[in-house]
Parts: C-alpha cells; structure tokens; sequence
C-alpha cells in the first residue's frame, strides 16, 4: 500500500533502448513446451508389452482382501470404481 | 529470415511425426479387413507364414506368460485344433514374452496341442492392432478377418465354436 516516496520509476525504456532482446531459439521453446508434458510425452507401452507392469510388485494393492474392502467402500460410500492399473493379469479387457 | 525458417521447420516436423502417428494406427485387423501377413518362427526356428495356411480356417491367438487368461484360453485351444484339426482348421498361437524362456516355462504348464508362434519383437500383434491380452482372430479360408475376440471369456466360447464349425463347412 505504502510507496516510498524515494524510488524513482525504473527506466524501462530510457535506460537500456539499444539492447535489443534476441528471441529465444525455436529449438529451446520447442524443448521446454515439450517438457511440459512430463512423461505423457513418452508413447505408453502397448497391450502386448505390459508384462512387467503385470507382475504383482507392480500393483497398487499389497493385500488383495485389503483392497476389496478398501474398493467396496469407495464403490458403495463415494459412487467411485476402477483405475486401478492393470486387472486381470495385463488383460486390457475388464 | 533465419528465425521464420526454424520455426517453419519445427511446424513441418511436427505435422510428419503426427501424421505418421495416424499411418502406425490405420491398419489393423478388423472384421472385413485382410488378416495383416506375417512370418514367425516356431519353436524349432522355421518359419511359418499365414499366407502358407490360405485355405484353411485359422484361428489366431496372441498370448503372454504374463497373461492370467491366456492360460485358461489353451485347453479350449487344444481341444479346437483337436476337433477341427482334420477338417481344414488351425490354431496359430502367437507367444509376445520378450524372453522365450517366460514362454517354455508356461508351456510345460499349460502344454499346446497346436501352432506356437514365437514374436518377441512385437512386431504381428502392432500389425494386427491388438487391444489386449489376449486378443483372437478368426481368419476363414480366403484369408479374411471373420471374428475378433479380445481377452478369454467362457461365455463367448460356444458361439466362437459355433463360427468355426460353419466355416470349416463352407471352406
């Protein structure tokens, strides 16, 4: 709220008019636009490649009985189900 | 001026990388579509080519070690190839394990009576646009997608045979 009374404006213009701001090179927006998407920019790995990903160590659950209580209460109190990785073994089908 | 041109250059190699993007995914296995060629080799390194099967009935399955349902997909493949085997029929399985060896183990569990398939690459089930593990095509005698199955259901299974033993009778 309070402006010192000491400052003066900043010369934007006055000061510094012959230096002339390059633009930034298409190679550098290109890569910093790209980075962000994060990881959304790698292609995901297709049907048939997602052996590791159906191994049990990948899944979020540790405890199957855990996680079916857990999902029948986000099912039944929150009206909220799936995008739990990959069912059923890697079967993109369920 | 130089900046104009890399930035036109930049637009240019993003519009081919899409556009190649949509040409991966045109083709694919449908019903209706010519089953996509392909040459694998089988347990033994001979080749084996879809084209060498025209004229039969062939009923490809793409499967993994990694894939619960596939196992309970080859007792009622055997018992296909065993039924129909004779009468102008083939079951030809296409094992995607990158390591063979995930793929022998599976099979001294789960044996197979019939045509296994080894592609590692990757390279038949890209082809054939598959959405899933596993994915089956019925492909009839003159080398056309009938039937597309995607993941092993029993429900779907006597409808499947139903459409087999037709197409052995009119092959």
């Amino acid at each position: 709220m309070r402006s010192s009374p000491s400052a003066e404006p900043v010369a934007s213009g006055a000061l510094a008019p012959r230096v002339r701001r390059r633009s930034p090179s298409p190679v550098l927006v290109l890569s910093l636009v790209l980075s962000l998407g994060g990881c959304a920019g790698f292609a995901p790995p297709q049907p048939w490649e997602k052996d590791r990903l159906a191994t049990p160590e990948m899944q979020f659950d540790a405890d199957k009985l855990d996680a079916k209580n857990t999902q029948h209460v986000y099912t039944s109190k929150e009206a909220a189900a799936g995008g739990y990785g990959v069912g059923g073994g890697g079967c993109g089908c369920n | 001026m130089h900046g104009t041109g890399s930035w036109a250059f930049v637009v240019r190699a993003a519009t081919v990388a899409a556009l190649l993007v949509l040409a991966v995914r045109v083709h694919a296995a449908d019903v209706g579509a010519p089953a996509p060629a392909f040459t694998l080799p089988d347990a033994h390194g001979a080749s084996v080519s879809l084209d060498a099967l025209r004229g039969r009935v062939v009923y490809v399955d793409f499967w993994a070690s990694w894939c619960a349902p596939c196992r309970r997909s080859f007792p009622w493949m055997n018992e296909l190839q065993r039924r129909y085997g004779d009468q102008g029929f083939a079951v030809v399985a296409i094992n995607v394990d990158r390591r063979r060896e995930d793929a022998q183990r599976f099979l001294q569990q789960v044996p197979a009576a019939f045509t296994v398939l080894y592609d590692s690459a990757g390279v038949a089930p890209a082809a054939w646009g598959v959405k899933g593990m596993p994915s089956s095509y019925l492909v009839d005698a003159r080398g056309t997608v009938v039937a597309v199955e995607q993941g092993f259901r029993d429900d779907r299974k006597a409808a499947l045979e139903d459409r087999i033993r037709a197409l052995v009778a009119v092959r």
